[in-house]
């Protein structure tokens, strides 16, 4: 440690100090920002979302000031573990390679993930009906699967970059179809758009929202719905490991908020449908 | 579109406060580092030596990622307990250590061009060696440092735009959401060229300015 | 700190350094090819010329590189002006719009550079060239030009240096150079800090070498010209030392044997005025 670095951190420690009063009771949940219906900016810079609007309410529910701040994707996890923040909420999904970094609550909402390709490539029809688990796959799915593999190939993907998407997509795909990891999802949007991209995979809703805009007529639904594999069981907040209070704080709102209704609403009010988790027995 | 005229508003002003503020900073750090450097104390001008040709090394965004990631978890693990380091702090960080760098070999250089005998005829006046450093020395090299100091700080204000890729709110971050949620990154990204191009003229206009009212009668350069 | 990421990563990166690699010596080199033109129109004598390479380079060095490679890819690509040309199978490529932001930022840095370097070359060399009855295209090939190239040499070195550092910025357009596959690994292990050092030892493996193979060329054209130029090629005797610098910077003290990358190029839109000394 040299002197630069030194004074370098004595700033910073400075400066931290400042925060560091303010916010003792307050609970900063970080989300990116990028990815409604879950979460996004809207055109006053405010944040807005399912994952906001469950936010509140989980604080209301749990008596602590909670604020939200916009952090990118790429690194809120470790942002989470040097205590940038205190939880996330992102529709971020609970994998077992996540929970080897930080804890998760019980999850608030469930979803799907759907590929989406460019209708100018003519695809073979599919049906985008169909369900598939990654976590038990049967032989009819399998080759469905298959299928979509073969038309897949060759063609350029995008995908979230650090997503479970892009785990899910490397494994499924990786071998036939080029990969391209966005740090935003909106990014991916422009180049789909643009045609730099044929395809891609994001969680439906991400996908749906884009698609009814007026730039999204270039692309539809490919493929069947995909869950669980590397998605797990749905989406959580995300709390450091040491904060076993918060987590056990968070699923007792969770609980209370899922059984009341209050999340099928929020959840009816973003989404269309109800993705809530179903009420604990 | 009005709403992202009033966020501009407020990137331009994270731009300029992390510019100045970290030029500030990474000028006195720029400073002490040269006058380390040329010491005779050989390990902390060995260090001073090794800052300043690692951080020149590096890409400035991979300083800056490092910075963002690595210190927080630095300063943890010596503290002890969780200290947070806002966006703001990470990035103003992140840009003093750099600019201190490229400072403290400008400055060295400037320093190395002052003529001995100014050391000398300070000593022989009976100026302590600091005295002869605060009042001899560093009026003389201002002047001789002036010009590269300038270009550093014009590239200083073009260099905020990389604290964007680690979330602070300044006008390139402001371009980049724009585009991205109203896909218009055309317009977007034209509107914060603009902005950089204003500020970049603006302090390479008040450097010249300066540098006029620095310049010594008679030791024009021809 | 955990070992074992550092080595992985750096396993790992080194599949990225050739894209690095490729990136920058192509973008050196067509900003090098489409500089020396360009220097020439900036120092002559036609002011509308010499105005429109002056807006292009001010405009160029006057905005971050970020923005430049943000506009192309994904401002260029929102047009359907743009996706209906000719140039659009190579546009498409994240790898060509890089390539294009990374040359046209090195070609503004470049002009400026060799700027410096024709106005600092003797006005007596160039009236010999012409007594010699050298038209003025040789006068640029064979007198100027090469002098030129000499005296910038340093600030090329640092031009190429960082034009290194700024390939970096790839990464941010789905390129997955070294700094590109560190960011994807970073959000496989979770372990920035660690990642991120791996990446930085390449880079500083690189410049180092960068900077060497400079300071080598340096010293071999400096022995070339030295037998015509005995004394210091800066004229001007540096003083020995200071008093509080102590004797053992007395050899170094020269800024002429300062390391290549000491005024990073990137760093400085407008170049130091003490060039035009030589005249």
């Amino acid at each position: 440690m040299n002197k630069s670095m030194f004074t370098a951190s004595l700033l910073v420690l400075a400066l931290s100090q400042i925060n560091a009063h303010a916010s003792d009771k307050a609970v900063r949940i970080a989300t990116e920002g990028a990815s409604p219906p879950w979460d996004a900016i809207d055109a006053n810079g405010q944040l807005v979302g399912y994952d906001i609007d469950v936010g509140n309410e989980l604080c209301r529910r749990m008596k602590v000031e909670c604020t939200f701040v916009a952090q990118d994707w790429d690194g809120i996890i470790p942002a989470l573990t040097v205590g940038k923040f205190d939880a996330i909420m992102s529709g971020m999904a609970i994998t077992e390679k996540r929970k080897k970094s930080i804890a998760f609550s019980q999850p608030y909402g469930g979803g799907f993930n759907q590929l989406v390709m460019r209708k100018d490539l003519d695809l073979p029809a599919t049906d985008t009906k169909a369900k598939i688990n990654l976590t038990s796959v049967g032989k009819d799915q399998q080759v469905i699967l298959d299928q979509v593999r073969a038309t897949v190939a060759k063609k350029t993907l995008g995908v979230l970059r650090s997503s479970n998407s892009e785990a899910v997509l490397n494994e499924l795909f990786g071998r036939v179809a080029t990969i391209r990891s966005y740090d935003t999802q909106e990014n991916l949007h422009l180049d789909l758009v643009a045609g730099r991209i044929d395809g891609g995979l994001a969680d439906y809703f991400t996908w749906k929202t884009f698609l009814d805009s007026k730039d999204g007529d270039v692309a539809a639904f490919y493929g069947p719905e995909l869950s669980g594999g590397l998605w797990g069981p749905g989406v959580g907040i995300g709390i450091r490991k040491e904060d076993a209070d918060l987590v056990s704080a968070f699923n007792e709102a969770i609980a209370g908020s899922t059984k009341d209704g209050t999340l099928r609403e929020l959840s009816v009010k973003w989404f269309g449908i109800d993705i809530s988790p179903p009420p604990a027995e | 579109m009005s709403a992202f005229v009033t966020q501009f508003t407020h990137g331009l002003y994270v731009t300029i406060l992390v510019a100045t503020v970290s030029g500030a900073l990474g000028t006195i750090l720029g400073l002490f580092t040269a006058i380390i450097k040329l010491s005779q104390l050989r390990l902390p001008a060995l260090i001073a030596q090794g800052y300043t040709t690692i951080v020149r090394g590096l890409p400035e965004l991979l300083v800056i990622l490092v910075i963002y990631f690595g210190g927080t978890a630095v300063i943890t693990a010596i503290s002890g307990r969780y200290i947070e380091i806002n966006p703001l702090g990470a990035g103003i960080a992140a840009l003093t250590v750099v600019f201190g760098a490229y400072c403290a070999e400008i400055f060295r250089g400037a320093i190395n061009s002052i003529s001995p005998g100014q050391w000398e005829a300070a000593s022989s006046l009976g100026l302590s060696p600091w005295q002869a450093w605060l009042l001899v020395i560093l009026p003389q090299m201002i002047r001789v440092a002036l010009p590269a100091f300038g270009n550093l700080c014009v590239s200083l204000v073009k260099d905020t735009s990389l604290i964007s890729v680690v979330g602070l709110t300044d006008i390139m971050r402001v371009a980049f959401v724009g585009a991205g949620s109203m896909r218009a990154p055309l317009t977007f990204y034209l509107a914060a060229s603009a902005l950089y191009l204003a500020l970049t003229s603006l302090s390479l206009a008040s450097f010249r300015l300066l540098e006029r009212r620095f310049l010594v009668p008679g030791n024009e350069k021809g | 700190m955990r070992l074992d990421v550092i080595f992985e990563s750096i396993g790992t990166l080194v599949d990225g350094v050739l894209l690095t690699f490729v990136l920058t010596i192509l973008s050196l080199v067509i900003g090098l090819v489409v500089s020396v033109p360009l220097a020439f129109l900036r120092v002559s004598r036609n002011i509308f010329l010499s105005a429109l390479v002056l807006t292009y380079t001010y405009v160029f060095r006057g905005t971050p590189l970020l923005v430049q490679l943000f506009l192309i890819y994904y401002g260029l690509g929102q047009l359907e002006l743009v996706r209906q040309s000719l140039f659009w199978p190579l546009l498409r490529e994240p790898f060509w719009c890089a390539l294009l932001a990374f040359s046209l930022n090195s070609a503004a840095y470049t002009t400026e550079v060799f700027r410096g370097g024709i106005q600092s070359v003797p006005s007596g060399v160039v009236e010999a060239a012409r007594a010699l009855g050298l038209s003025r295209t040789m006068q640029m090939r064979l007198v100027i030009f090469p002098l030129a190239f000499r005296i910038v040499l340093p600030s090329y070195a640092n031009e190429v240096i960082g034009m290194l550092k700024a390939s970096s910025l790839a990464s941010t357009v789905t390129l997955l150079e070294i700094t590109g596959l560190a960011r994807r690994m970073v959000s496989d292990t979770f372990a920035p800090f660690e990642v991120f050092l791996a990446a930085g030892l390449f880079y500083l493996l690189l410049t180092f070498a960068i900077s060497k193979l400079f300071q080598a060329l340096e010293a071999h054209l400096t022995l070339a010209t030295l037998a015509d130029k005995p004394q210091h090629p800066h004229g001007r005797a540096r003083p020995a030392q200071w008093q509080f610098a102590g004797p053992r910077r007395l050899a170094r003290n020269d800024a002429s044997s300062e390391p290549p990358h000491t005024h990073d190029q990137r760093d400085h839109p407008i170049q130091p005025e003490k060039m035009g000394n030589h005249t």
